[in-house]
């Protein structure tokens, strides 16, 4: 057995590689394809590094233009509504924080004012006020993660850098104040765990400085630059109607001139008091999203400095002791306190049976908490809107007669988290 | 209190339906009969007969200007150990809810549907609204609950080949059978 030879002496004594057979390039075009069909059809994920996780997109393909595109999602699908009927209004803040595990703090955010609701408490003042700061700090890393991300995604592999630079510092500020990087388990039914720790004003404006000085680096890095503007503008273009249509929120609704923002139209904690803009752009591509959440980050640090300057005094979570816990010093000296904090976290407490839907904007949009109590310990149905779950819909009309290789902007641009997607 | 003096709770009133403070829940009542106001926790909740839904829908969004159907799920009241209790719609087992948030006019809304357990078939939203689309195929992945006209329902979530719905309360993917091959038997 031996291989055919390639390769035979020339008249110089190099060798020169030729194959067998002749092939004769005529040029013109390339001779039409037999059969009917000429599309192709390919998946996209799961496991393709530029979708996010675990997004897989169908793509039918003519050459290198999308013909049709459909998301399909499910891979990350860890029944975690399900989970969350088994477990108490206490724990479930443990269960939802993992679902959009970007920012946490919304998803936390959410679920505790659903379950106030019920209950009709109404939290104080510094937990309000803690909450509006943690959800920016939040907000903050989440879009830096995108500008990460979404830099890595389009080429500009610098940018990941960058960008987790500046998301390690607001990481690191929140384990201070939480106690973890990720998944806090911070914002609880009834106000929030536990009081800001000693030193969290200089903290927080050190990190506001940071990650300002570290937003311009990157608007002089890429807002100008012309292979970032030949990948991103223009590119995954759609229309309000068409998002409104859609379901899709935050960002991508108002990269399309539509401004529309929760924290303005339907105020909650303590937004009315606080001074900051809600960004917005008319072209609704890849590149007025880019701008959209990098301007968002400034206003964050805005909203942030303004709760440090502002931050009221008192109590940190609500004083009923049907749904908060006695004082860590209480339990070693008075036996009510130690049974009360035991039934507390064994039990739960109970909430009257009813129904409410409270949302959030979320770095990704609206995120709302559908909660159906049947007057016991367990809510008897936990829907969580995921916006990333309504915001991928908006994938197919985006890729639409584009380019594949558009598709990577796209994708990124939607800026999903699949935990949030599958639940 | 004297012993003869009767007991608050022994004279429940019964409950009366609420006037719909809200006008679009106003607006509801008035177009489609049956239809119930509730006031849930200072949120409008309309309860709709089921062949209503879609129609609603398409009311909602052309007269009404509820640019867009935030979320579409599902309640299955089948293990309820008290239930919220409104007076004149007769409860099944599932609940098909639908969140609508209008922003030209700044306001939500929130229909629900009854739907019994022998018969779970509600009209489709996704012609009307394309958020429905994803938000209808979830729903049926985990309730098994089938929308009349979805243009396509599927699995969503769970695995094509997946039998059952798991947040049914009655569905236990769990209860696996075991063989204990080396089970002794009875001593």
């Amino acid at each position: 057995m031996s291989l055919d030879p390639l390769e035979r002496q020339t008249d110089e004594g190099g060798q020169e590689l030729r194959a067998q057979h002749e092939l004769v390039i005529t040029g013109g075009p390339w001779p039409e394809l037999e059969g009917e069909s000429q599309t192709m059809i390919i998946n996209m994920g799961p496991q393709h590094p530029s979708t996010h996780g675990v997004l897989r997109i169908m793509m039918e393909l003519d050459g290198e233009t999308v013909v049709r595109a459909k998301p399909v999602v499910g891979y990350l699908h860890t029944g975690m509504e399900k989970t969350g009927e088994e477990l108490t209004y206490v724990q479930g803040a443990t269960n939802v924080t993992r679902m959009d595990y970007a920012s946490p703090l919304s998803n936390e955010l959410v679920w505790s004012l659903a379950v106030e609701q019920l209950l009709d408490v109404e939290v104080p003042e510094r937990a309000v006020w803690a909450r509006m700061m943690l959800v920016e700090l939040n907000r903050m890393s989440s879009h830096l993660l995108f500008q990460a991300s979404n830099g890595m995604d389009i080429g500009a592999v610098s940018m990941m850098l960058y960008g987790w630079r500046e998301r390690e510092e607001t990481l690191r500020l929140l384990e201070m104040i939480t106690g973890l990087r990720m998944n806090h388990n911070f914002i609880r039914p009834g106000g929030i765990a536990a009081d800001l720790p000693d030193g969290w004003q200089d903290e927080t404006l050190r990190v506001c400085d940071l990650v300002e000085e570290g937003i311009f680096e990157y608007d002089q890095l890429l807002t100008a630059n012309p292979i970032w503007l030949e990948r991103m503008v223009g590119v995954g273009v759609i229309t309000t109607e068409q998002a409104l249509s859609l379901g899709a929120t935050g960002p991508i609704l108002r990269s399309t001139g539509f401004a529309w923002d929760l924290r303005t139209a339907q105020p909650y904690l303590a937004y009315e008091d606080v001074d900051f803009d809600v960004i917005y752009t008319e072209n609704g591509d890849c590149f007025d999203r880019y701008r959209i959440r990098l301007y968002e980050i400034a206003e964050s640090v805005k909203i942030v400095r303004q709760c440090v300057e502002r931050m009221p005094r008192g109590d940190y979570r609500v004083q009923d002791k049907k749904v908060t816990p006695p004082p860590r010093a209480r339990i070693n000296e008075s036996m009510e306190a130690l049974i009360h904090h035991f039934k507390l976290f064994t039990e739960g407490f109970r909430v009257p049976a009813g129904e409410t839907y409270t949302a959030v904007e979320s770095p990704r949009g609206e995120i709302g908490c559908y909660l159906v109590s049947d007057g016991t310990g367990k809510p008897a149905r936990l829907h969580i809107r995921g916006p990333s779950f309504y915001n991928l819909g908006t994938m197919p009309p985006m890729m639409e007669d584009r380019l594949v290789a558009d598709a990577v902007a796209v994708i990124s641009s939607v800026d999903p988290i699949m935990g949030e997607v599958d639940r | 209190m004297p012993d003869d003096e009767p007991r608050e709770d022994e004279h429940k009133p019964e409950p009366v339906a609420d006037a719909p403070s809200d006008e679009v829940a106003a607006a509801l009542v008035a177009r489609f009969d049956g239809a119930v106001f509730h006031l849930s926790h200072g949120q409008p909740v309309v309860y709709l007969d089921r062949a209503q839904w879609a129609e609603a829908g398409v009311f909602l969004r052309d007269e009404q200007q509820f640019t867009m159907l935030l979320d579409v799920t599902a309640v299955d009241h089948l293990l309820d150990v008290e239930r919220l209790e409104v007076a004149g719609v007769s409860p099944e087992r599932y609940e098909v809810v639908a969140n609508y948030l209008s922003h030209p006019r700044n306001r939500r809304i929130r229909l629900i549907t009854e739907v019994p357990a022998d018969d779970v078939v509600v009209p489709s939203l996704a012609t009307t609204y394309g958020s429905a689309n994803f938000a209808e195929r979830e729903v049926y992945d985990l309730f098994g609950v089938t929308f009349d006209g979805h243009p396509d329902l599927e699995r969503i979530l769970m695995p094509d080949d997946w039998v059952g719905h798991p947040l049914r309360k009655d569905d236990s993917p769990a209860r696996v059978p075991v063989t204990f091959k080396e089970d002794p038997g009875p001593r």
